[in-house]
């Protein structure tokens, strides 16, 4: 009688976490219903004027996806070579007791909470940039998206280098016993090798990237902005999500359900992404 | 792999290729490696000068001077402690299930996919969840409980992944002479299994319970941006935690806020050493033993 008891407890807290899916999905559904009553799909998807605001009030949400898209990209094109280099060079060239020095320590600064990092953007990147584009605002997309870049670097390093540890050592020796160099070797044996692995850290990489929420909302400022120009203030859903939820909505305003559509799109938005890795890391994932 | 035509290009030039690799890869992390330092030197130099015992015990203030982070502090600790009271029994629960009880079916894989697809859900998504959820639908407000509870749904994944790879660890050969000796299911989980695992637990709790601490977006969702002067003394105070306080002298215009904030984050920091400390020590004395 008692063991059953404990069974069912134990299978109870087990699917607190379906609870916690359909909660999300619930929530972020039903009160994106109550602003899709007002506000039409097709003006909230295909309209490119965000100003919920201001009067008149226009809900396009593009300028918000754009935001998200361009800051990725700038964060992707830092922590992409920079990730991948380092992670070569802890699994391929430096030496067994400096791989294990470094590791922990990346692992560590992978924790640090992103507020600090926004404050990195704020207080140093921004002006280090402004001395090199002098017309650049305070609050922009460049210094937001290399400081988010900086801040993957350690994760894709991390789960990169995982991959490439995880290579034969046979591989590398079959490769240099037909003459190849270590560069050949690590080009054409190590990395196609691990080439799954590789692009699931890039992939977790845009995921983690269109989430970040703290270092948009303090770097990159406030403005919805369709922009090519990364030197001009932008917004991401974070970002707004962020800026109304500092101000007191007031409950069942239409202001209070656009952080829900919003939040159901970002919610998708990194869904099929990290659906897209899942995919990938099975699809293509060896086992040694 | 190798392509004939390419080993045979002139030794010295695929020399010459073979250095080039290899400092860009020493350059990718030299470079990657000083803007993360960059970055704590930076607040450092900030925030030294700020930094003072009054900080710890004052409330927010106006003035710079008298600003401090004493509400801040507490709400940190009134939430995490919380968290921690409600994530980590449900957390060994989940895992304990996954591990020794669960059924090898379609509902337990689907469990399984299920925590690690939360896993990635952004902490904002998080946030509107409790906003919504926690504050709105079961009215407990802009309070702590609502953010400790809004919190354990954010580290529950974090807490049971890592609870299985400790549980996963331990030989089956353990069980089996517990059941040898006629020791029922629960009894094996909980003298065999629970107790070996523990450390692993623990230390991947605390691990998870100093992201928490960090996390400022759902705790902004929740709280809100509040110029709270007083300390909860119960579950249903409202309150403010660091990230938030840093945040918000951050945004502030006064040139000397931006100080306090980086005071500030040496002291978020400084609590998340602590911890991390604390969960390598807790593993360092379990390896110790296993010896």
């Amino acid at each position: 009688m008692k063991e059953w008891i404990i069974e069912k407890a134990l299978f109870i807290s087990a699917i607190i976490s379906i609870f916690t899916t359909i909660a999300i999905l619930t929530v972020l559904l039903l009160e994106a219903i109550g602003f899709f009553s007002e506000i039409s799909i097709w003006e909230f998807f295909t309209g490119t004027v965000w100003t919920p605001l201001f009067e008149p009030p226009r809900y396009g949400i593009l300028p918000l996806v754009w935001g998200t898209i361009l800051v990725t990209l700038i964060a992707l094109i830092v922590a992409i070579p920079f990730g991948l280099g380092s992670a070569i060079y802890l699994s391929e060239y430096a030496p067994e007791k400096l791989r294990k020095t470094v590791k922990p320590i990346l692992e560590i600064l992978a924790g640090i909470p992103t507020v600090v990092y926004g404050y990195f953007a704020l207080t140093i990147i921004t002006p280090l940039l402004q001395n090199i584009f002098p017309d650049m605002i305070i609050f922009n997309a460049l210094s937001a998206g290399l400081v988010m870049g900086i801040m993957i670097i350690p994760m894709v390093s991390s789960l990169s280098e995982d991959a490439m540890i995880a290579v034969p050592q046979s591989f590398r020796r079959g490769a240099y016993a037909l003459g190849a160099r270590k560069f050949e070797v690590i080009l054409k044996v190590v990395i196609p090798s691990a080439l799954s692995g590789i692009i699931a850290s890039f992939i977790l990489a845009i995921s983690r990237a269109i989430g970040e929420t703290m270092i948009v909302s303090i770097a990159a400022g406030s403005t919805p902005n369709l922009t090519l120009n990364p030197l001009e203030s932008i917004q991401t859903m974070t970002g707004y999500i962020t800026q109304i939820s500092l101000g007191d909505a007031s409950y069942g305003s239409l202001e209070y359900t656009t952080i829900f559509s919003v939040g159901l799109t970002l919610f998708l938005m990194v869904l099929v992404v990290n659906l897209i890795g899942h995919y990938i890391s099975k699809r293509y994932w060896k086992r040694y | 792999m190798l392509k004939t035509n390419k080993t045979k290009k002139p030794s010295r030039l695929r020399k010459i290729n073979d250095n080039i690799l290899y400092i860009l890869c020493l350059i990718g992390i030299i470079i990657a490696f000083l803007s993360l330092f960059a970055l704590l030197a930076g607040a450092f130099r900030d925030g030294l000068p700020w930094l003072s015992f009054d900080l710890l015990t004052n409330f927010p203030s106006r003035f710079p001077e008298e600003a401090g982070l004493k509400a801040a502090l507490f709400g940190s600790l009134w939430v995490i402690g919380l968290t921690a009271l409600i994530s980590f029994p449900i957390g060994i629960a989940s895992a304990l299930y996954l591990e020794e009880y669960a059924p090898a079916n379609w509902f337990t894989s689907f469990i399984q996919l299920n925590i690690a697809n939360l896993a990635g859900v952004p902490s904002i998504v998080y946030g509107i969840l409790g906003l919504a959820l926690f504050v709105r639908a079961v009215s407990l407000g802009r309070s702590v409980l609502s953010g400790a509870l809004t919190m354990t749904l954010l580290i529950l994944p974090v807490i049971i992944i890592a609870s299985r790879e400790a549980i996963r660890s331990i030989p089956k050969a353990h069980r089996e002479g517990a059941y040898a000796l006629g020791a029922s299911q629960w009894q094996v989980t909980q003298k065999v299994v629970l107790s070996e695992a523990i450390p692993g637990i623990l230390t991947g709790t605390i691990l998870a319970l100093s992201r928490a601490i960090g996390e400022t977006a759902p705790m902004i969702a929740i709280a809100a941006l509040v110029y709270v002067r007083f300390i909860p003394t119960s579950p249903l105070d409202r309150f403010t935690v660091l990230p938030i306080q840093i945040y918000n002298w951050m945004g502030l215009p006064q040139s000397e806020f931006r100080g306090l904030a980086a005071a500030g984050i040496m002291v978020l920091l400084a609590v998340l050493l602590a911890m991390n400390s604390i969960a390598i020590y807790i593993r360092n004395r379990y390896q110790k033993r296993a010896k």
